[in-house]
């Protein structure tokens, strides 16, 4: 919950594009595999990698130099630049932070790194956190970056997420563009009118700009809500017809976690002979 | 607080995991029940309510800024059950569209931020409003106390967590004692800001207020 001081209007969300919905500001076009994959097959290939990643002891060190080959790759593969990808992936900051001091002000056994004295057990853990968490950050901002919101909601419906917390996904989706803007415009209104977030004494004010928003999201969202019933809205995303998998898919998919979780065997082997 | 990959060892992932399903399912249960066919938009809809709102950032000191855990928020706004799935959908599409929070330790973030703030603030909620008397400002200092005091128990839940399935890096105490101050301040800013707006919402369109309109119940029964 703690950020680095940001500019709201910097955040990846309010990028402007506007006309776009929610995902597509996010998504880099291009025609790559990756993009081409049904978004159950990327998400399970995604999760399954970073259970391997994550499961994996630090001190294979081995396989995580593989595993950042094949984050590398995908990335690669996907036509991703990397300045963009390397932006998107700011939002590790703080426990970059964390994963820094580790060693620093960690417990236990010391050992002399270039005439400082660290903690092994810090040296470890931070590496750890760092390493595997870089991954993981690395493996969702391909997946927004390949994949629109949209489509990701039909991969969670796949993959059997109930349909109650895939229509509250999918409300999500269908509002959040239309408030965020509506607060962005909220904030230029505050800006000029010569507002600056000055410590407690803002507060009362942005309380207000919350429940602005709230009532502003809720009367918008009951409105378009019945609009939808008033439709035939059943709950159920509409079948657009295709979207099933082929075994292709499903193996060009899978090929990530299985790589994965073949090199951390062969690092076991090999590391306890 | 949104727990990146690899911070907490596997196992103990896979457990807060199990432990989040089975709290969600309650929820979806709970909300069925309890919001009929509108559960899905209004928890849609504090889904991006939150979402917007931990966007304003409020400075609490030394170059870092709070952002608002949201749940008590949604708790007295809309109910622990349409909550607790709010939370959860922004958990869920922080982790897999921003990157804010890892796919692994998903259940870990649902665990702390939804479960334990969501349900933390309505029994603290609940019980105040029992006691206090049943006028509006009531509902106002409700919220306040719920929210102050449900982000440092979030953060306690993370700190557990650390002690299960985190390095040893840090003592318990030391970490203990980072994360509770740093969570006492963001609370108080939590605090002040979801009092605020129930208040300027109870004063313009009390009828979305769930924690006013809604009839008092133990949180077994609900």
């Amino acid at each position: 919950m703690i950020r680095p001081n940001e500019d709201p209007l910097k955040h990846p969300i309010s990028d402007h594009h506007h006309g776009h919905d929610f995902g597509e500001r996010l998504v880099l076009h291009r025609h790559s595999i990756v993009h081409h994959l049904e978004p159950q097959v990327k998400i399970l290939a995604m999760f399954l990698f970073i259970i391997v990643c994550v499961a994996t002891p630090i001190h294979f060190w081995q396989a995580f130099v593989v595993y950042g080959l094949l984050v590398l790759g995908t990335i690669l593969i996907a036509q991703l630049p990397l300045n963009v990808v390397a932006r998107r992936s700011l939002i590790e900051l703080p426990f970059v932070f964390f994963a820094i001091m580790m060693p620093i002000f960690g417990s236990g056994e010391r050992v002399e790194v270039l005439g400082v004295s660290l903690s092994r057990l810090g040296i470890e853990s931070g590496a750890s956190i760092l390493v595997k968490g870089t991954f993981g950050v690395l493996c969702a901002v391909c997946l927004s970056a390949t994949t629109p919101a949209r489509e990701i909601l039909r991969g969670l419906e796949r993959l059997r997420l109930p349909n109650l917390l895939v229509q509250i996904v999918s409300f999500m989706i269908r509002y959040v563009n239309v408030v965020s803007d509506e607060m962005a415009r909220m904030k230029i209104a505050r800006l000029s009118r010569g507002f600056e977030a000055q410590g407690v004494r803002s507060w009362r004010f942005l309380a207000n700009v919350a429940g602005a928003l709230f009532i502003r999201s809720y009367e918008r969202g009951e409105r378009v809500y019945l609009a939808m019933l008033s439709r035939g809205y059943s709950g159920k995303l509409p079948d657009t017809g295709h979207g099933s998998a082929g075994i292709r898919q499903w193996a060009q998919g899978l090929l990530l976690p299985v790589l994965a979780l073949l090199v951390l065997a062969m690092t076991n082997i090999w590391m306890s002979r | 607080m949104h727990i990146p990959d690899g911070f907490i060892d596997a196992p103990t992932s896979a457990i807060f995991g199990a432990a989040s399903v089975a709290g969600v399912a309650v929820s979806l249960r709970g909300a069925r029940k309890q919001l009929d066919e509108r559960a899905a938009p209004l928890a849609g809809l504090v889904a991006v309510f939150i979402f917007a709102v931990q966007m304003i950032n409020f400075p609490v000191g030394a170059g870092t800024s709070g952002h608002l855990m949201g749940g008590a928020l949604a708790m007295v706004l809309v109910g622990p059950h349409a909550a607790v799935l709010a939370v959860t959908v922004v958990l869920i599409v922080q982790a897999l569209m921003f990157a804010d929070g890892g796919l692994s330790a998903l259940g870990l973030n649902v665990f702390n931020l939804a479960l334990v703030g969501v349900w933390s603030a309505y029994v603290l909620y609940g019980l105040l409003r029992l006691i206090l008397p049943k006028v509006r400002s009531s509902v106002v200092v409700g919220s306040f106390v719920a929210a102050l005091v449900s982000v440092p128990v979030a953060a306690v839940g993370f700190v557990g967590q650390y002690a299960i399935g985190g390095s040893e890096v840090f003592g318990l105490g030391a970490v203990f004692s980072a994360m509770f101050g740093t969570h006492v301040l963001i609370g108080i800013g939590e605090a002040f800001i979801t009092a605020l707006t129930v208040s300027s919402l109870l004063s313009s369109r009390q009828d979305l207020v769930f924690g006013w309109k809604a009839p008092l119940r133990s949180p077994v029964e609900v």
